[in-house]
């Protein structure tokens, strides 16, 4: 019983990781239908940048601000430099355009960085919590709650407030979206610094857990978007559930398989899932009117 | 005419005189990439040293050019670069490949144009089988897996498991100890991996917990995982000797894996992590004190292993063009293998015409983490 309440709590913490990084992936998708793909390096600014703001000497709620501040500012120069000046290209080449992105922030980060792997202190100490026999640290709980509220967060934003509307607007038809009225030019600065606000806030959340360094956006960007594709692309509830579910399998497979094929399982899962539901577990079916 | 070929004549004499007085050295490092974390402190220990040499009057009075690549891990690249290295920068000798992958790489093209290469990479299939031209300064997995066993072995272990990582180094290193364990009396009673970008190890080390009769646990691996499973393994109080591997033998590693959770475990580590704690007498002590102190004081960063590994390339081969007296590769070569004593960070080296390593296990010293300092275990 305490083996499975282990394997359970070590599903929580690498699920709670995937799922914030997945959620990072909606905004950007529900309001232009691209993935962008430097996802993964908003979580790696969060956690850097947090990291060298505290080693110069702030106190970590603010370094964690600053990174978070400083991330957003990031994603909304990707969007002026990068996405805007190709608006009529395909959907593709935007997509592409994310993966250069991506290329470009991890090489600029080892040079204003360094090239070794960080951590800092978790935010309520290291004492593992016991529970039934088996332990979670505190983090995990962050990382958990962290993904929670986003979440709620992001489900209000989309279908209670005006402008998660006019997001969601400009996704489905940018012309018509113009058209009555809404700046859409705004809607997509909007979604990038939001976008890398909450990667750099799962950067901040997980460092003290899966430690930091210049490289590991991609690993993070992979994993994220595998969750987010199980749960529905551009659903929140999706992305929460899609990277819980694939942290719970790993964990599971491990477990009680073998270590080996925790990977292959989790992936294995997804072609199944994605084989009867294309659209994922929360995804909106797609109707083209012809 | 005739002055612009007087003017030639001169100009040629100049150059070629000019590219007399000094030795080139070529290095393929990779300081950017997945292994940037080992290449980069190699290639500052060798940008520093060649400063310090020619500052010092160079080899026998004559400067060493270094002409250093950063291959950032990609074998393809550091092909490329060795044939550039060859042809066109037209080197005495190479030192470099991180990775083993790498130094794969540069070895077909160092044998091919009979120049010496040292090796900055583990696996004992660069030196083994010999081949003519190439050397290398790590110990092997094989060696580290050794070490361990035979701890393990006197402290009366005979059930262990083990949890490697899936990269190249924790793969190649479980084959290595799963091919040796049986030569110590000692049985592999479970055997897990991990991914070295998971976020999290505990599934994996309950499993190993509740393998029966497990006495001692060991982490073959490197970068980020084992510190993490360092923790885990704190987090779930597993109370069992913990050994990790040489993939770790860093400052670094206690820092990211805190104190609390390193203290206790055992890992076998080079001179050069202990360099305070040596013996007086020690002939690695001069050696290995000044590389910590020079390096220290250059880069701000504390020494590790790996930048240690091109230290003693680079010794090695300064070493046996100076005796040589000439750089001519062929006379470089049979220098290198006549190397015998030699004091460098990682151990003392003597190599011979079936020995292209050069150390053997006393090279590695049983270090355990004692109020998060390195302390010597023998």
């Amino acid at each position: 019983m305490s083996e499975l309440l282990q394997f359970l709590f070590s599903g929580v913490t690498i699920g709670a990781v995937y799922a914030l990084v997945a959620l990072g992936f909606t905004i950007i998708y529900n309001a232009s239908d691209v993935v962008n793909f430097a996802q993964g390096e908003f979580v790696m600014l969060g956690g850097m940048i947090t990291w060298f703001a505290h080693a110069a000497g702030l106190p970590l709620p603010l370094a964690a601000l600053i990174a978070i501040a400083a991330t957003a500012c990031l994603g909304v120069a990707m969007n002026k430099l990068m996405i805007e000046p190709a608006r009529g290209a395909p959907v593709v080449s935007l997509i592409i355009i994310t993966i250069g992105a991506s290329i470009f922030i991890e090489g600029a980060a080892q040079l204003v960085f360094d090239k070794q792997i960080h951590s800092f202190p978790a935010f309520s100490g290291d004492a593992p919590i016991r529970v039934g026999g088996a332990t979670i640290l505190p983090q995990s709980l962050w990382v958990t709650g962290g993904a929670i509220a986003v979440f709620v967060g992001l489900w209000l934003f989309f279908t209670r407030t005006l402008l998660g509307r006019a997001v969601l607007a400009t996704s489905n038809n940018r012309l018509a979206a113009q058209l009555v009225g809404i700046n859409t030019t705004f809607v997509m600065t909007l979604s990038f610094a939001l976008s890398a606000a909450i990667g750099a806030l799962a950067g901040v959340l997980a460092t003290p857990i899966t430690l930091t360094s210049y490289g590991v956006g991609i690993g993070f960007a992979l994993k994220g978007f595998a969750g987010a594709m199980l749960g529905g692309m551009g659903n929140p509830k999706g992305a929460l559930v899609g990277g819980f579910a694939i942290g719970m399998i790993e964990a599971l497979t491990a477990g009680y398989l073998s270590s080996q094929y925790k990977d292959a399982a989790a992936f294995v899962v997804i072609l199944a899932v994605l084989f009867f539901l294309p659209q994922g577990l929360f995804g909106r079916t797609s109707t083209d009117r012809v | 005419m005739k002055t612009i070929l007087a003017t030639t004549a001169l100009l040629t004499m100049g150059l070629s005189s000019a590219a007399l007085a000094e030795i080139r050295l070529g290095a393929s490092i990779s300081a950017t990439g997945p292994a940037a974390f080992l290449g980069d402190p190699e290639a500052k220990t060798l940008e520093m040293l060649v400063e310090a040499l020619n500052a010092a009057g160079g080899i026998n009075g004559e400067d060493v050019k270094l002409v250093m690549y950063d291959d950032g891990g990609d074998p393809n690249k550091a092909r490329t670069f060795a044939t550039r290295l060859v042809e066109d920068d037209e080197v005495v000798a190479i030192i470099g490949g991180t990775s083993t992958g790498t130094s794969m790489s540069i070895l077909a093209i160092a044998e091919d144009a009979e120049i010496p290469f040292i090796s900055l990479a583990g696996a004992i299939d660069i030196i083994d089988p010999v081949k003519p031209y190439t050397f290398k300064t790590p110990h092997t997995d094989r060696m580290a897996c050794q070490k361990i066993f035979e701890d393990m072995k006197a402290q009366g272990y005979t059930k262990i498991g083990m949890i490697s990582g899936t990269d190249g180094f924790g793969a190649s290193m479980q084959a290595q100890c799963k091919s040796v364990v049986a030569d110590y009396g000692i049985e592999i009673v479970a055997d897990e991996t991990y991914d070295p970008k998971d976020a999290d190890m505990t599934a994996q080390l309950t499993k190993i917990r509740n393998a029966p009769g497990v006495q001692a646990v060991l982490n073959p691996g490197f970068g980020q995982g084992p510190s993490i499973v360092t923790r885990n393994y704190k987090q779930l109080d597993i109370g069992l000797p913990f050994y990790q591997s040489h993939g770790v033998a860093s400052d670094g590693f206690i820092q990211l894996a805190g104190a609390e959770a390193a203290e206790g475990v055992r890992l076998p580590g080079t001179a050069l992590l202990v360099a305070d704690l040596l013996a007086e007498d020690d002939v690695q002590k001069p050696v290995v004190t000044a590389y910590k102190a020079a390096f220290e004081a250059k880069t701000g960063t504390p020494v590790g292993t790996f930048g240690g590994y091109a230290h003693d390339a680079f010794l090695i081969l300064t070493d046996a063009i100076a005796r040589a007296g000439s750089s001519e590769p062929a006379a470089i070569r049979d220098a290198i293998e006549a190397t015998s004593g030699l004091a460098g960070t990682t151990g003392v080296y003597t190599f011979s015409s079936t020995d292209h390593l050069g150390l053997d296990l006393s090279a590695f010293r049983m270090l355990e983490i004692r109020g998060g300092k390195w302390t010597l275990v023998e």
